[in-house]
């Protein structure tokens, strides 16, 4: 019941989002829209929690504990999201960056981008997981584009055309595992549900899910934003509105990653092998170094916060590569710490982006004295996801790093490296921008604090103390993705 | 309509689809691509009834019927009012000329066929032969979206791409659920649009559909 409320509130709101367009009311719908599905979404963890994994709707939608966790924090994210992008998108409107039609669009696409990554989440079916993370994609692109300068619609393009063009693969990846599965589970839905596929996974051909596993790797790994797939996904956060970028950022990555880490289990389960563990280990450690080396020469704030999202999701899909119980829990921790902490930077990134009216890093400058909440939460946000305790992210790359030391020994320094390099990276450029005089052409500006006092206190919660029910169904994940 | 003949046509129809995805290289003249994308669609949509019609299975009727409306009708029609609106008439310009593009294409069709070796082996059906056929199409069309410089062009290529996908989808197994075949059409169909909202931007932002102008978003070196 609460699973069904949750997809159909987004679902409702974008309709509604379409009426109302830009009249006054518009921003408020949005976050009751969101609200309401984060509320319905704590009602179905709870009862994921009490009952165990639950199959609904005909076995269309299944719930366990690795998707429930991910579905309750795309609900938190688009609603402070939605929260933050009230005072934003009024200030871009009344700044006359963006035109009456362009806000009608803006709401209805942002709730109909949340109703994809969710049924992106909770469906069964292999084959909807592809429609809907297409459905996620189509849906943003004109988004990134909305500010309709050159850089946006190219940003939007490259968007378009790499993520079409790697989903499109992953799709050849989905019919390859359904032509294994129709010779065990005969024709039919049967053969594409993921209850179905793990569970026989061992009757089905190895070399058919070798061959699909790597069709699904480069496609949704361009999603994942992985190196050397990555070039939209700099372009795409930087050029598109704000609360855009913390979205694709803190929970598009995600989901994609998700839908990886499902296929994976089936996979090994065919192969008997560790092969796609490998597979992804690589992708990870190239995205980590890659990333963490491009930090370095970055100028515009939001790119450099885009290639740390790349960096972040290299580490999570190595840690998922590693494998074994610490690796694996790392990996799922490391998916939550690092969104809330993500999108936490890009609200106090758009602000700072606002009052110095560019996106410039040696032109932002002195924000804790033009703005302290905007200032030390720019800060905070970057010592959280540099991985300094006592921060969540602390927590799971330690985690990873342990697991690695232990299974990967000679690799444990490649990661260490990335690390060391993003910490720098993203000092060098922040203390200037955050402390210092600042420049001439700063303007006050009315921030909206709450979203990201909420994702900072959180963030330090989860590095200084596990709730029971999280540490409950991380164990239950790692159980389930063994 | 005994198996082995349905198998024949297949093969036949497998051969012109791989045959309509080289046409797609070379052709020259923007008009041109348009019919030839409706010329592959026609195929594909021909060969998902035999294969239904042979199999016995009634949802491939609604995925080529499906296939008739949008890749034989509404997707070159979209297309073609777009160029006529935007007034693209002009030839098509390509990164690497055409005989080296042809090269790499037969290369690329080796390289499908060896890939799907040991599936041809264990696959039973009557389509099975063309499974390489399929994943030929697919790189053919990634191969035109990456030679070529115009958006339109771009395109084409990928819906090119996205029919070998469909054309994998009949061939490999008998058809996706209908669920998921619905879906894939219902997202082809947004995509439609979006691209075409898209040419209208470039077009008023650019002044031109020409790739070359998008190369501002690049790393600082």
């Amino acid at each position: 019941m609460a699973l069904l409320v949750v997809l159909v509130t987004s679902l409702l709101a974008a309709a509604v989002l379409a009426f109302v367009g830009d009249r006054k009311y518009a921003h408020e719908i949005n976050i009751i829209g969101s609200g309401a599905t984060f509320a319905a979404s704590i009602f179905l963890a709870f009862e994921v929690y009490e009952s165990g994994p639950m199959l609904a709707g005909g076995d269309f939608f299944f719930v366990d504990a690795f998707n429930v966790y991910l579905a309750v924090l795309t609900a938190f994210v688009s609603t402070t999201t939605a929260i933050f992008s009230r005072k934003y998108m009024k200030f871009e409107r009344a700044h006359g960056r963006i035109g009456h039609k362009s806000m009608r669009f803006y709401h209805a696409m942002f709730q109909l981008f949340i109703f994809a990554m969710l049924l992106a989440l909770l469906t069964n079916n292999v084959g909807v997981l592809w429609i809907s993370m297409e459905l996620a994609t189509l849906s943003t692109v004109l988004l990134v584009s909305l500010y309709r300068t050159p850089a946006a619609i190219e940003a939007a393009w490259k968007y378009f055309i790499l993520c079409g063009v790697g989903i499109a693969l992953a799709l050849f990846g989905t019919v390859l595992l359904y032509f294994a599965a129709e010779k065990v589970f005969g024709e039919g839905t049967q053969g594409l549900l993921w209850t179905n596929l793990s569970q026989a996974s061992g009757q089905l051909e190895p070399t058919v899910l070798s061959l699909a596993f790597i069709f699904l790797m480069v496609g949704y790994g361009t999603k994942v934003g992985l190196v050397p797939l990555h070039n939209w996904l700099p372009d795409a956060h930087s050029e598109g509105p704000t609360p855009i970028s913390a979205v694709l950022s803190g929970l598009l990555l995600n989901v994609a990653l998700y839908a990886l880490v499902r296929c994976k289990v089936i996979v090994d389960g065919a192969t008997h092998s560790n092969k796609t563990g490998y597979i992804m280990m690589a992708f990870g450690l190239l995205s980590i170094i890659v990333a963490s080396f491009s930090l370095l020469r970055q100028k515009d704030i939001k790119r450099m916060f885009a290639y740390s999202s790349i960096e972040h999701m290299g580490i999570a899909t190595f840690a998922f590569g590693l494998g074994g119980p610490v690796a694996t829990f790392g990996a799922l921790l490391h998916m939550l710490v690092h969104s809330i902490t993500k999108s936490a930077i890009f609200f106090t990134v758009g602000h700072a982006s606002q009052m110095n009216s560019t996106q410039d890093m040696s032109s932002i400058r002195g924000l804790v004295k033009g703005n302290p909440l905007v200032g030390w939460g720019l800060m905070l946000g970057v010592v959280a996801i540099a991985g300094v305790p006592p921060f969540g992210v602390f927590t799971s790359e330690f985690l990873i790093l342990t697991a690695a030391m232990k299974n990967a020994p000679y690799l444990a320094p490649i990661f260490l490296l990335g690390i060391a390099v993003a910490f720098a990276a993203l000092f060098k450029r922040a203390m200037p921008m955050v402390f210092g005089d600042p420049g001439p052409s700063q303007r006050p500006l009315k921030a909206s604090h709450f979203p990201v006092i909420v994702h900072l206190v959180l963030i330090l919660v989860l590095g200084l103390y596990m709730p029971v029910f999280l540490n409950d169904w991380f164990h239950k994940a790692v159980e389930l993705l063994k | 309509m005994s198996l082995s003949l349905a198998a024949q046509i297949n093969s036949v129809l497998a051969a012109l689809i791989l045959l309509t995805s080289f046409a797609l290289l070379v052709q020259r003249r923007v008009q041109g691509l348009l019919h030839i994308f409706a010329w592959q669609g026609l195929l594909l949509s021909i060969s998902t009834a035999v294969v239904g019609y042979s199999a016995g299975l009634h949802h491939l009727y609604i995925s080529a019927l499906l296939t008739l409306t949008l890749k034989v009708f509404a997707l070159p029609y979209i297309l073609y009012v777009l160029i006529h609106k935007l007034k693209i008439h002009k030839e098509v310009e390509e990164v690497v000329n055409i005989p080296t593009t042809m090269i790499i294409g037969i290369a690329l069709v080796i390289f499908s066929y060896d890939l799907t070796s040991p599936i041809r082996e264990l696959s039973t059906l009557v389509t099975r032969s063309t499974l390489a056929v399929a994943l030929s199409t697919v790189m053919l069309g990634l191969l035109m979206m990456i030679t070529r410089k115009k958006a339109l062009t771009q395109i084409v290529g990928f819906l090119s791409l996205e029919n070998g996908l469909f054309f994998a989808a009949t061939s490999a197994t008998y058809g996706m659920p209908l669920v998921v075949e619905l879906g894939v059409a219902l997202d082809i169909l947004i995509a439609a649009f979006i691209f075409g909202i898209f040419f209208f931007q470039i077009r008023t932002t650019f002044d031109s559909l020409d790739l070359k102008e998008m190369e501002k978003l690049k790393e600082d070196e």
